[in-house]
Order: structure tokens, then sequence, then C-alpha cells
């Protein structure tokens, strides 16, 4: 038998001017199921709360109405009162007669109408209520970072120092990212490795960071405290423990021509090689597309010169599973490839780079050793062209967005360039400067008047190669209001920002959603930017948009703060709002199943007795389910309800307005 | 429920003069029903006859609510969720916004007036959209008139 208790606020006069709450009082005293109806001054005060504490109490209440402000500013304060005597807090239920009646009626009839059916609605939907208690997950104490860049470094190392142990997977030999390839970092100018290798080395030898390097991600499964993931460790064909990485092997290996990818293949590395010489861990792979002893069978200097036995020619790739409870995304980025744009030599002209190639002339552990020579004949380039915006910005051919990095290294490779090449001419042409961040204005000013960069506010049309070599640069000066060009020796583009490619499989895996551009989707633009829709899956630095180091560093922090947060018990609570599948009368259509953004529901077998045919119906987990019922709505066997809002609950809702 | 409902009752069955059309909405708890409170801190004032029952999603709308609600005597019904993009849930509401597409057009075969289900987005920081489209609902089916007590989608006493 029902025993409702209705409490109707006053809230001062907020209600009580507008609405006749002892009216409304005496209204819900007749309705069926209601115990007691009383209306208070302020119901959220302590005598208020006391006096529904005392009424659960002695009249034994199976539901309680408040019948006051909107849910959103007090029901969590009611709950924990129904909760404190031993009511479970979701037999509770608020009315809203303030933002939705008091507020926005004058007329004291009308209103008070209105707050008696808004008083009903919710009496009946109590009556249906059940008792629910929260759903608890257990929590893998671990985390995983996926990515070694500066972000997934900062955040291994965030979460380590909070005491959690991280599995930091990169894909490429050594951790270190982008930022490794840097020569300075505006707008500093700090040399990019002196501040980042410190950090690496932390993070190898941090006792709670697992580093593995030349992995991949292979599968994931399972869910937000419980993640099963599968990790491919690619052969390195070198045993990381004998190896102590003196580098002979490198010296004597006779493939030495290959293209070295982390120059921008400006240089070239060996077949067995170590990305760079700061590489974390300090141990060489063999590029077994190139080796000759791998593909041809002949060779093998390397294990002969290795005075520790440690090159493994037998090695394969493995597959590791490990069990985590957080993971988080810093797969960072990649240029747009700029061959799209003809007009610039579309890839064809050597002498037009990138800004990552520019990046390694300029640095001095790079192919030229910090001198700046352009890529077709080693010659000091005595004009540098560099034209901003080569891809960003360009809904037809490139991409729609800013990318928010170019305005700022275009501006640092001016800089650098004057530096080293003083007789030097730096012409920047730009469409915006884009210098937001701290000490960022200051710096392009400083590239302008102390470093005599030259900025031309215009775009460029055409980048051709002259017969006598110099590559033509013709543009626009739009403040001059002509035409310009420019006889240049190299030209540098600042190509948009991308994701890496194959980063949407990573993502498909988990089931984060990504954008049109292939950036991964946070849970909300303006406050939740480091989660996902996927509960337990967090992102960091340039993955989920274009970011310099400062903002790569501060998201992963704030990363790692979610993931600490998420470890930090040893189970995780959640709202009982989920949905539940009866699986008697569950067909199996498995609508169900498509429709749930947070792939939370799943194929299950019904126990059958052996030689009986196996029947499969949907079943909820109760981990992922955030309770938004389009599942209970679509299902065609009316076999799937939401606890909190089921049907029962609503029809009678629906029937008490006739 | 029984005086209540003979209160209402005759309010209603009056003449098409003095007409207050009952309006029954279905909203979502993130964007619509937040931005139903933005309109009451912000003290816009919109016709008092509709009646919010709220729901975690519009993708929690099973069309069978309209229906009950139309036949438990409801004048008009109004469905508002998240702006497309935006559902909390992330897809709740195009699943709505599909089923809608399909049930308008089923709800002419049956008889009921398309004009009395109204469909919209309202998003938590719209809460004078929300005030204007409580009176713009409410004035257009006042001049739809009562929903006929002799329809027979109406429930018979």
């Amino acid at each position: 038998m029902a025993r409702v208790g209705v409490f109707i606020c006053h809230c001062g006069e907020n209600i009580g001017r507008t609405v006749d709450c002892a009216a409304v009082a005496a209204e819900a005293g007749r309705m069926s199921g209601v115990a007691v109806a009383i209306d208070y001054k302020y119901m959220c005060s302590d005598p208020g709360q006391a006096m529904i504490r005392n009424a659960i109490a002695e009249q034994n209440l199976t539901g309680v109405v408040v019948a006051a402000c909107s849910p959103r500013m007090h029901e969590v304060t009611f709950r924990r009162a129904a909760a404190q005597v031993g009511l479970n807090p979701y037999l509770l239920e608020m009315a809203n007669l303030r933002e939705h009646c008091s507020w926005v009626h004058e007329d004291r009839a009308s209103a008070t109408a209105k707050a008696i059916d808004l008083v009903r609605v919710m009496v009946e939907k109590v009556k249906r209520n059940r008792a629910l208690l929260p759903v608890r997950v257990h929590i893998e104490p671990t985390a995983m970072v996926v990515g070694g860049g500066i972000a997934g470094i900062q955040a291994a190392l965030d979460i380590a120092a909070g005491g959690k142990k991280v599995i930091l997977v990169e894909k490429s030999p050594s951790i270190g990212g982008h930022m490794a390839r840097l020569s300075e970092t505006f707008p500093t100018l700090d040399c990019s490795q002196c501040i980042l290798t410190p950090r690496m080395v932390e993070a190898a030898s941090h006792p709670n960071i697992t580093l593995m390097t030349y992995c991949e991600v292979a599968a994931v499964e399972g869910f937000v405290g419980n993640f099963q993931v599968t990790i491919r460790r690619k052969a390195r064909y070198v045993d990381v423990a004998k190896c102590t990485g003196c580098g002979d092997c490198a010296t004597k290996c006779p493939q030495k021509k290959i293209p070295n990818e982390f120059d921008a293949n400006l240089g070239t590395r060996t077949a067995i090689y170590t990305p760079f010489p700061q590489a974390v861990p300090n141990k060489p792979v063999i590029d077994a597309e190139h080796c000759i002893k791998l593909t041809k069978g002949k060779c093998g200097l390397c294990a002969k010169v290795c005075t520790r036995g440690a090159i493994n020619f037998q090695d394969k790739d493995e597959l590791v599973q490990v069990k985590v409870g957080a993971i988080v995304l810093a797969t960072g980025f990649e240029l747009w490839d700029h061959s799209a744009y003809g007009e610039y030599g579309g890839g064809r002209l050597a002498d037009v780079i990138d800004g990552f190639a520019f990046e390694r002339l300029a640095s001095a552990s790079g192919p030229t050793e910090g001198r700046i020579r352009r890529p077709s004949d080693q010659a000091e380039p005595k004009t540098v062209v560099f034209i901003q915006c080569c891809g960003s910005r360009d809904e037809k051919i490139g991409k729609a967005y800013c990318s928010k990095i170019c305005c700022m290294y275009t501006a640092k490779h001016a800089m650098l360039y004057r530096h080293k090449v003083h007789d030097g001419r730096a012409v920047v042409f730009y469409m915006d400067i884009r210098a937001a961040g701290k000490g960022y204005e200051e710096f392009v000013r400083r590239a302008i008047e102390a470093d005599g960069a030259e900025y031309v506010r215009g775009r460029v049309s055409r980048v051709y190669r002259r017969s006598d070599g110099k590559l033509i640069v013709r543009g626009a000066d739009t403040l001059a209001g002509r035409a310009m060009t420019v006889e240049a020796d190299m030209v540098v583009l600042a190509d948009a920002v991308v994701p890496r490619s194959g980063s949407e499989k990573l993502a498909q895996m988990l089931g984060v959603p990504y954008d049109g551009d292939g950036f991964y989707s946070e849970a909300h633009p303006k406050l939740r930017p480091v989660e996902t829709a996927a509960a337990g899956v967090f992102l960091a630095g340039a993955c989920q948009a274009p970011k310099d180091i400062p903002d790569s560093v501060a998201q992963a922090s704030a990363a790692a703060a979610k993931v600490l947060g998420l470890l930090s018990s040893d189970e995780l609570e959640r709202e009982p709002i989920i949905a539940r599948v009866n699986s008697q009368t569950c067909v199996h259509c498995r609508a169900c199943i498509n429709a749930c953004p947070y792939r939370a529901i799943e194929d299950a077998a019904l126990p059958a007795r052996p030689g009986a045919p196996v029947v499969q119906v949907a079943r909820v987990n109760e981990g992922l389910c955030q309770g938004c019922g389009t599942c209970v709505a679509l299902c065609r066997s009316n076999s799937i309800d939401l606890d909190g809002f089921t049907d029962e609950q609503i029809f009678a809702e629906i029937a008490t307005l006739e | 429920m029984e005086q209540t409902k003979a209160n209402t009752k005759t309010t209603r069955d009056a003449s098409a003069e003095g007409f207050e059309p009952r309006i029954v909405a279905f909203v979502c708890n993130w964007c619509t029903y937040a931005g139903a409170d933005l309109a009451g801190t912000s003290r816009m004032q919109y016709a008092p006859n509709v009646r919010i029952i709220k729901l975690p999603c519009t993708g929690r709308i099973d069309p069978m609510f309209i229906l009950k609600a139309f036949e438990g005597g409801a004048d008009a019904v109004l469905v508002s969720g998240c702006h497309p993009g935006d559902c909390h849930y992330t897809s709740g509401n195009y699943h709505a916004r599909r089923r809608w597409a399909v049930f308008h057009k089923l709800l002419d075969f049956t008889g009921i007036d398309p004009g009395r289900l109204h469909f919209s987005w309202v998003s938590a920081a719209e809460g004078r959209k929300f005030a204007d489209l409580i009176n713009d609902v409410t004035e257009a089916v006042r001049g739809l008139g009562p929903f006929a007590s002799d329809n027979p989608a109406r429930r018979q006493a």
C-alpha cells in the first residue's frame, strides 16, 4: 500500500506569492496514496529537511514528493535527507513549482491549478518508483596511455606521481614524439630536446611506468574499469635486455642510404638504427624491409659485431594482454600532405618543404648539423619564403579549420633562419596572425622588428622553378594593393595539422567518436574537454584538436587528474538509471544493440540444457549504460525498460493529465 | 483524482470562447528541461497551459506516449529535446527525430490533426525560445479548438 508524503515549499515568496501552497497541500492530501501533505516556508532548510525526515520515520512513508524548486537545484539535497533515515533515495522525486510555475506565471488561479497537476504527476510516478541500488563496477588500478609524445609522457608522469601504475604504449621505437624533432620551441626558443629528454628519462625510469615502445594497440575489449587490451609488440630483432646501446651495429650496417623519417627524409639512416641519439629506450631496431639479412638471408654483420649477442634475427611480433581501468589517448598529429596544392609544387619541387623538414635543418643534431641548406643542391638559401595557411582555412582543397600553431612556428622559423643566415631574406606570406598565447604576440613582433622578417599580407598563387634554379613565388601584397613576386631559394609551407593516419581505427576499437576531420571528440566542447563519450577513455594533446605544447601538457595533466579520480576507489558507483532486458520476451533483433551510443548492450546466451538450442538475447552492461532510454523506445517486443523512467511510470504520469 | 478531473472537464468542454488548451510536453532533462528552468530563472512569462513530463532523453519517447496523451484528452502534444549534434547521449534525439518523421504522417491517418503535435529543439541556453514556444503552441492550438470529445482517438468515459 503506497504511503506517499508530499511536501510543498513556499520558497519564501518565490513560490508562495503566486501559488496557493496551502491549497496545493490540501489537494495533495486528497490524492490517492498520499499519507501526509504539508506546506512549509523553506523545505531545503535544516528544519524543512528535518520535517521530511521525521515524516518518513513516523508515518512509514514509502515515497516522497517535494514540490519546490527545480530538481536540478535540490534533488541531491532531498535524496540525501531521505537516505539519512533509511528511505532509498530513488523513492524521492521533485515537482518543479518554481522555475516551471510560480516564476513564469502571474495568474494565481491558473498557477495553482498547474501546481496541483504537477504534484499529481509526480505522486503517480513516485507510487511506481522502485528502490534502486547504485551499480558497482570493479576498477582495475592501472592506466594505459596510448602515444609517447609530450602529452602522453606528461599524462603518464602525472598518473604515476599519483601512485597508480601506467603502461605507456608508443608505436615508434622511442618515445618523444614530434617534440623530439623540433629545433627550438616558441616563444622562449628553448632547445626542444633539452626540455623534453629529462621528461623522457623520467618516464622510462619511474617505478610506476612501464614503457612499451615499438608497440601498438591491436584490440580493446571490456569497459570502464575493466579494459582488456591486446598490444602487439613488434619484432625489434634486438634483445633489449642484452643490448647496451653502444651503437657498433649501426656503424657497421652496409645499408646506409635509407631515407630517415625522423629527419623528414632529408637525411639517411641504416637498416639497424636508433631513431635519434637521445632515444628512450636507447636501443636500436632493425627495419625489416631494408635489412639484407631479413630480406635476402645474407650479411648479418651487426650480429657479428655485437659483443653482447643481442641481435636476434628470429624475433617475431608478439601479442601481449594487459588489464587496465582507464585509457588516455595521446596519439598526436601529423602534417597534411601538401601535394594536393599543385600550384605550390605539389610535392615535386625538392626545395619546397614542410615545417618539420625546416626543424630538422635548423636542429643542431639534424642532417645538416643546424646549417640551413636546401635539399636539392645543399646550397645555403639566401631568400626563404614561408607560406602560412597551407591547407588550413581552405574548405575546398584542405581543411576548414585554423591549425593554431603555424603562425607561431613560422615566426620562429623566420627568426631561426635570420639568426643562422645573417644576410638572408625571410619573407612570410600570411592571411592573419594568430598569436594568442602568453608571450606569443611579443614573439611575432620580435621576428618582424628585431629579426627583420618581412611579413606580407596576401596569399601565394604559384610557386615554380625557373630554368636558373630559382623558385619563383607569385603572391599578393594586399596591404599595398599589388601583386608581389619573390625569387626564392627555398620555400617552407605551414601545412595544416591533421590527426595521425590510422587514428580512426583506434577510436573505433574504443567506441570514441571523432569528428569529420578525424580529431577525437571531447564529451562536451566547453566543460568536458578531456573526457570522451566512452566512459574511462580520456584525451590529451593534438589528437583532440590542433594544439601547442603548453596546452598539450595542460590537457595531459587534466586527463591524468580524471584518471586518478576514476582509479581512486576500488569500485565505481554509478547512477542506477539503467535499462534492463526481459530475457523471456527478448527476440534478439539487436535493434537496441545497434542503437546504443555507448555500446552498452551486448549479446548474451541464456543458460541451456545440453542438447537444447542456445537462445541469444540482449543484455545491458550496467557499467556502461548511461540511461538515455533510446533502446526502450525502439524495442519492438517491449522487452526492455528503463529503471527510474519505466513505461509504467510514464504512462501513469500521462494518465494524470486527463 | 475524480474531483479535480471534474474541474478540468468543465473548462475543456466549454465552448471555443475561453477555451484553454491543455498541452502535454515531453522534454529531455538535459536541454529543454534546463531551458525551461532558465526561462523560470529569468522570470520570462508564458501561458500556463503546458504540463511537462521529464524524460532523460527524447530518444526515450515511445510514440505510444503521444497517443496516450491524446487519448487522455490533451489538445496538443509537444516534444522537445537537444539540438541535432548536441544530444547529451550522443544520438537519442536523432532517433526521436526519425520516429517523429514517421509518426507525424501516421497521426494524420488516425484522424488527429497533425497541427496538434509539435516538435522542437530547445537548448539549455534557450530560455526565451522555450517561453516563445509555449506561447506559440498555445495560440496555435487555441485556434484549432478543443480536441473533439467525439474523436475516436479519445478515450470514452
